[in-house]
């Protein structure tokens, strides 16, 4: 079995929303139609997104963290909108895991989004039919792309590489060693949605130099040298090599 | 979540249509055991059925309104086997038109008569009829329940009472109709109906406080830490990501002004359970025409009402997501 999905670093994500405007462009201009935008340039304006990136400050001030937070479809291995469907519109795809909406069948009934637990559909008023995140299902596997391209155009454009995409289910995946190193997790594991994308927490890196270590005892080059030390401040081998 | 007037109508007007089907059956079954006179096949049941009809096929319009593509609402029955929408969207039409038929045969008056229990009670065709209508009509009534009630993160809703109380609510409009239809075509049975109705207003009264105190004191399972998986106590979103709206700001949230939520609360009791009660009691003594049909109005309102807070009170998880430009 396979379950493509993303893993989202959230020690890495700067907040760029690089991946919001990546994922906006690529599907608005693929062949299932656009993602319709009303009133983008006047007052009220609104639009279908895949995907969004927010903000949260965790703690009270003056000590708090600010965590950027992105969130699209999470491609759940038991997702709770696709049996909803009345039309089988919506469905999970064997050989992948993806999550998708035919829009050819789809009514627009909304029920699938009310079955949601994440906000992660979207109807879009324009073509009236459900949409969603497909993990880039029309460029993956586009094989006149180059290797190194067929991947979702959020993971492409991410600057910090926050954004990983692969096989959850394979264990010598990147994305698989990934979680289980960093401590990958789900979201809302109450209702047993089992999502694919996983996230992978905030990380403190706390490095500890202790004094002997900034004066290098074990230099093994002091063995040669002759007795007494150098001062402080007279050019040691390694100052007068690394320039 | 957004109360949406289609589903609003759709579940108001198929609910008194069913229970006003149910009230013409329950009629004839008392007339068969003769606990009641029996009416006239032609003008009670046959005007009787098609007024249930109007209600249920006022219903089915409302709710294409609800669609974005209502030109392929047949595409809709094709997963009945998981999705209760799916089913509803089956039982809805199947009950249609066994009210149909059930009504077509009081009307045209062929009527056989199938057997008959000890020579007294005796069973005919329209009876039969009525027995399987009455059977998808509360089939309809778990339907259209459990579309609500099995979105179990939905937590207000995920409750068998959802289910109790859309039948109940659909009955006792139904019966309230009923009481209308019989004031002004089968005077007999007022006191019948109005009796009925005045009970089964009193046992929703009481199925619908249990699911309002139920839900005022639902305690969500969702909280921001498991919505974005950090462990604090203390989190506090500062952007959802975009000043514009967006379909997760209009459809989950009801948009309306604390006062304004609360006082529906208070408002739809007293519109569908204590006035209605009142007024049928006091209609009882007139037979007036004009009073029952007060009743059913200020009912129906009330219902209009009560399912409006029935949506505005569901608390969508993903409103988490959202709580701040
Ligand atoms: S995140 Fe939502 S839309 Fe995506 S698969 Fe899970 S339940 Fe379905
Ligand atoms: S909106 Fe479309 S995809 Fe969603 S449940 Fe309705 S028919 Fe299925």
């Amino acid at each position: 079995m396979k379950q493509l999905a993303l893993v989202i670093d959230l020690n890495v994500c700067v907040g760029c929303h690089a991946c919001v405007t990546s994922c906006k462009e690529w599907n608005t201009s693929g062949t299932a139609g656009s993602l319709s935008d009303f009133n983008p340039y006047e007052e009220d304006p609104t639009g279908t997104f895949f995907n969004r990136v927010q903000t949260f400050e965790i703690g009270e001030y003056p000590n708090t963290e600010t965590v950027h937070f992105p969130k699209s479809c999470l491609h759940c291995e038991e997702p709770p909108c696709v049996p909803v469907c009345p039309t089988g519109a919506s469905y999970k795809r064997e050989e992948d895991g993806i999550v998708l909406v035919d829009y050819d069948k789809c009514i627009g009934c909304k029920y699938c989004s009310w079955a949601c637990p994440y906000g992660a559909r979207e109807l879009d008023e324009n073509q009236k039919v459900m949409k969603k995140c497909t993990l880039c299902v029309d460029r993956i596997y586009d094989e006149t792309l180059p290797e190194a391209e067929r991947k979702p155009a959020c993971v492409l454009a991410c600057p910090t590489s926050a954004r990983l995409f692969g096989d959850v289910k394979d264990a010598d995946s990147v994305v698989s060693e990934t979680i289980r190193e960093n401590g990958g997790y789900q979201l809302m594991p109450e209702w047993g949605t089992k999502p694919a994308n996983h996230y992978l927490p905030r990380r403190k890196t706390r490095l500890t130099i202790h004094e002997d270590e900034l004066t290098r005892v074990d230099n093994p080059l002091n063995k040669e040298r002759q007795l007494p030390m150098p001062d402080e401040d007279e050019q040691t081998l390694d100052d007068v090599m690394s320039w | 979540m957004h109360p949406a007037f289609s589903v609003i109508f759709l579940t108001t007007l198929i609910g008194a249509g069913q229970g006003m089907f149910l009230a013409l059956y329950t009629g004839q079954i008392y007339s068969v055991f003769n606990l009641v006179p029996g009416q006239d096949s032609h003008t009670f049941y046959g005007y009787g059925s098609l007024l249930a009809l109007i209600f249920l096929a006022m219903g089915l319009l409302a709710s294409f309104f609800h669609l974005g593509h209502p030109e392929r609402a047949w595409r809709s029955a094709a997963k009945w086997r998981t999705s209760w929408l799916s089913r509803e969207v089956i039982v809805l039409p199947s009950f249609m038109g066994m009210t149909f038929i059930y009504g077509l045969a009081h009307f045209t008056g062929y009527n056989p008569v199938l057997f008959s229990i000890s020579d007294v009670y005796v069973v005919d065709l329209t009876l039969l009829l009525g027995f399987l209508a009455t059977g998808l009509a509360f089939l309809l009534f778990l339907c259209t329940a459990m579309i609500y009630a099995c979105i179990k993160f939905l937590q207000e809703w995920a409750t068998p009472l959802t289910v109790v109380n859309y039948t109940l609510l659909g009955l006792a409009s139904g019966f309230t109709l009923a009481t209308v239809f019989a004031s002004y075509a089968g005077i007999q049975l007022v006191s019948f109906y109005a009796g009925w109705a005045i009970t089964l207003t009193v046992i929703a009264a009481i199925t619908r406080t249990a699911s309002l105190l139920r839900n005022s004191r639902i305690k969500p399972k969702s909280t921001m830490t498991s919505a974005i998986g950090i462990r604090h106590t203390k989190i506090q979103q500062k952007s959802r990501g975009f000043m514009a709206g967006s379909f997760n700001t209009r459809e989950y949230f009801h948009n309306v002004s604390a006062a304004l939520f609360k006082s529906i609360k208070w408002i739809f009791p007293i519109l569908v359970f204590i006035l209605p009660v009142i007024i049928l009691s006091s209609g009882m003594a007139t037979n007036s025409f004009a009073i029952y049909a007060f009743a059913f109005a200020v009912q129906y309102v009330g219902l209009i009402a009560e399912r409006w807070f029935f949506f505005a009170q569901a608390n969508h998880p993903q409103n988490l997501y959202y709580q701040t430009i």
